[in-house]
């Protein structure tokens, strides 16, 4: 090896940085609306047949929409002429007079006219609770834990159904309907689905074995049998078994059917949190002193219920569609009122009963998008502040 | 870190105190059919550094989980400070107010910040007024050294700083006694030393200490006595000078040439 060569060696195998590099800005392929496009839209063969497809079919689809909603739709009349393509010899779309005229009763079903602004109150008490506790900036939300989960209820029970001592007219539940008995249904099945599901869960997982044997029959043979079958049992069979004096109410029955049924698939949601808590948490929290109790209460269950949101939020939503089955008990929710409506003579056309659907999907998606929002919400706020 | 500044009381006096502060007696446990503590005789005195070394899978860190009934054990008795550990939930969690951990995963609580996790078993467990608890714990992250990150989120903190944290965590609750199982052996080399100094800083306080280490630098420095560990038996248990020197039973000349280069 001659000297020459010696020094190559050194050199490649030596190196010292003498100059920082300074971050530069990347290139504009990467940024901007054009960077957005090619990364996320266009990035490969198959993606871009995809995009491709998905444009036709939404420059298919939203013009139809559009036209059916709101070009060619009626927006006044005061019976079935008013959306008759007979009679008004024109293309003809949604027939918004029949929902105006008919949209108290699908908000209230058949509740007496003069007693509906204890409905409205309803309305907004639990408008306040749900802003109250979901709103995370909101003042004293562990008085609005206490309003929402003790006050709301037993107020609203007594406001909706009557107490005649106070002067409030008896109101029999088989007056209710529409929106309001969708609303009632879907908050006691979502309040009570929660802590009872997280008992079970608990249950399921206890080292009791007869505590943990009760838990997986009750999940198990729950999960077993339709959402139907629940309420056929709970409307139509227990009344054979109970003297009709002991029977309760129709409507109480669905609302304990759901919040049964709805809690069989909450605790298998919880379930699933739990496991995802490691061992070590367990032991962390045992060693420090903390009992059973305040363990679950104060390390595990925080940590199960925020990995399980995306979850427990899905099961929300099934539940607040699953509402609608309460129909097949005869009692009115909101679907159900729109059904008897579209078949109303006095609007009988072939474009109500879309329009009666089309109510029910933009109220249904209003409500089932604003959850999903809040929980994808919920779940940024808390990878922000690295938790996770 | 010597004298503390501003409570004294909260500390020991160094040295060997006479009571006993945990007693193994003919202890033995079993996973299935599978015998992981034999017969395990040990008594600590108040005040007193153990270091517990060996092999994996020699029963060491299920030992020392036994003191605080995270693993039951099926014969022989357990005493802590004088309380026998049984399955009376009552003794149990007596026992555990009284004996801090430290984990080889540190084992924070990720959705609570530095400060809610020293604070949380002093509130709910011993009772004590939140302001009180939260002075508490800033004395005890200042003894740890690092007050300043108090309302961060275990996550956003390096391993080394965690397990600072888990240590402070236990102290919170004021315990008698110190149990580490292998508090350094998750951490980047970088990062053992902050944790190890602490622990010195520690023992120098007198705090009564079971350590299952495979540091051994650390347990010349602090340990009164070494055990070591074989098969869920004690196999030699000698002073650390001694120990090093002189290991007397095969299995602990064969470990320590193993581990000591």
């Amino acid at each position: 090896m001659t000297m020459a060569e010696g020094d190559l060696a050194v050199a490649e195998m030596a190196f010292v940085r003498r100059a920082t590099i300074e971050p530069r800005p990347p290139p504009a392929a990467m940024t901007g609306a054009i960077g957005w496009l090619r990364a996320n839209l266009l990035s490969t063969p198959f993606n871009i047949a995809l995009t491709v497809l998905i444009v036709l079919l939404l420059a298919w689809a939203i013009p139809e929409i559009v036209r059916f909603l709101v070009i060619d739709a009626v927006w006044s009349g005061n019976d079935r002429d008013a959306c008759l393509w007979t009679v008004q010899h024109r293309e003809i779309g949604a027939c918004w007079p029949f929902v105006w005229e008919r949209l108290p009763y699908f908000i209230y079903g058949s509740y007496p006219i003069p007693q509906r602004w204890r409905v409205d109150v309803f309305f907004l008490m639990l408008a306040v609770g749900v802003v109250w506790l979901l709103w995370l900036k909101a003042p004293r939300r562990d008085l609005g834990a206490v309003y929402f989960f003790i006050v709301l209820p037993v107020v609203s029970y007594i406001l909706l159904t009557g107490w005649s001592r106070i002067g409030l007219e008896p109101v029999d539940s088989v007056l209710w309907g529409g929106v309001l008995v969708t609303i009632v249904v879907a908050s006691v099945g979502i309040v009570f689905s929660l802590p009872l599901g997280i008992i079970l869960a608990l249950g399921r997982r206890s080292r009791m074995p007869v505590v943990r044997t009760l838990s997986v029959i009750f999940i198990e043979f729950v999960r077993g049998v339709p959402l139907i079958t629940v309420l056929f049992m709970a409307g139509v069979m227990l009344p054979l078994f109970v003297p009709e004096q002991y029977s309760p109410d129709k409507l109480v029955r669905a609302l304990v059917g759901i919040a049964i049924f709805a809690s069989a698939y909450m605790a298998e949601v919880v379930r699933a949190g739990l496991q995802a808590i490691p061992r070590g948490q367990y032991e962390g929290a045992m060693a420090v002193g903390l009992g059973y109790a305040q363990m679950m209460r104060l390390v595990v269950l925080p940590q199960a219920l925020t990995v399980t949101i995306p979850n427990i939020v899905n099961t929300y939503i099934g539940l607040f569609k699953d509402t609608t089955l309460v129909f097949i008990v005869g009692i009115f929710d909101l679907l159900r009122t729109i059904e008897v409506a579209r078949i109303d003579p006095k609007w009988a056309t072939p474009v109500t009963s879309t329009t009666g659907y089309a109510v029910a999907a933009i109220f249904y998606v209003v409500f089932c998008y604003g959850m999903s929002r809040y929980a994808r919400a919920t779940e940024a706020r808390l990878a922000k502040s690295g938790r996770r | 870190m010597s004298a503390d500044n501003n409570s004294g009381s909260l500390l020991k006096p160094a040295g060997l105190r006479t009571e006993v502060a945990v007693e193994l007696i003919a202890l033995n446990k079993w996973y299935g059919d599978f015998h992981v503590l034999r017969d395990i005789n040990l008594k600590v005195r108040g005040g007193e550094r153990i270091v517990i070394c060996g092999p994996s899978g020699s029963g060491k860190s299920t030992m020392i989980r036994c003191i605080n009934r995270l693993e039951e054990h099926q014969s022989g008795q357990i005493f802590v400070d004088g309380v026998e550990v049984t399955a009376d939930l009552k003794k149990i969690d007596e026992v555990r107010r009284e004996v801090g951990m430290v984990f080889q995963h540190f084992n924070l609580f990720p959705h609570l910040t530095v400060l809610e996790n020293c604070t949380l078993a002093p509130i709910w467990v011993r009772k004590m007024p939140k302001g009180e608890a939260e002075d508490v714990a800033r004395h005890y992250l200042t003894r740890v050294k690092i007050p300043e990150q108090a309302n961060k989120y275990p996550g956003q903190l390096s391993g080394g700083q965690q397990q600072r944290v888990a240590i402070a965590r236990a102290l919170c609750m004021n315990p008698k006694i110190m149990l580490f199982d292998e508090p350094t052996s998750a951490l980047d080399p970088e990062m053992v030393k902050e944790v190890l100094e602490t622990m010195v800083a520690l023992a120098h306080d007198g705090m009564t200490m079971l350590v299952v280490t495979h540091e051994m630098g650390f347990a010349r420095q602090v340990a009164n006595r070494i055990l070591f560990m074989d098969e869920g038996q004690i196999v030699e248990t000698n002073v650390p000078g001694e120990f090093f020197a002189h290991p007397q039973h095969e299995r602990t000349k064969l470990f320590l040439g193993q581990i000591l280069r």
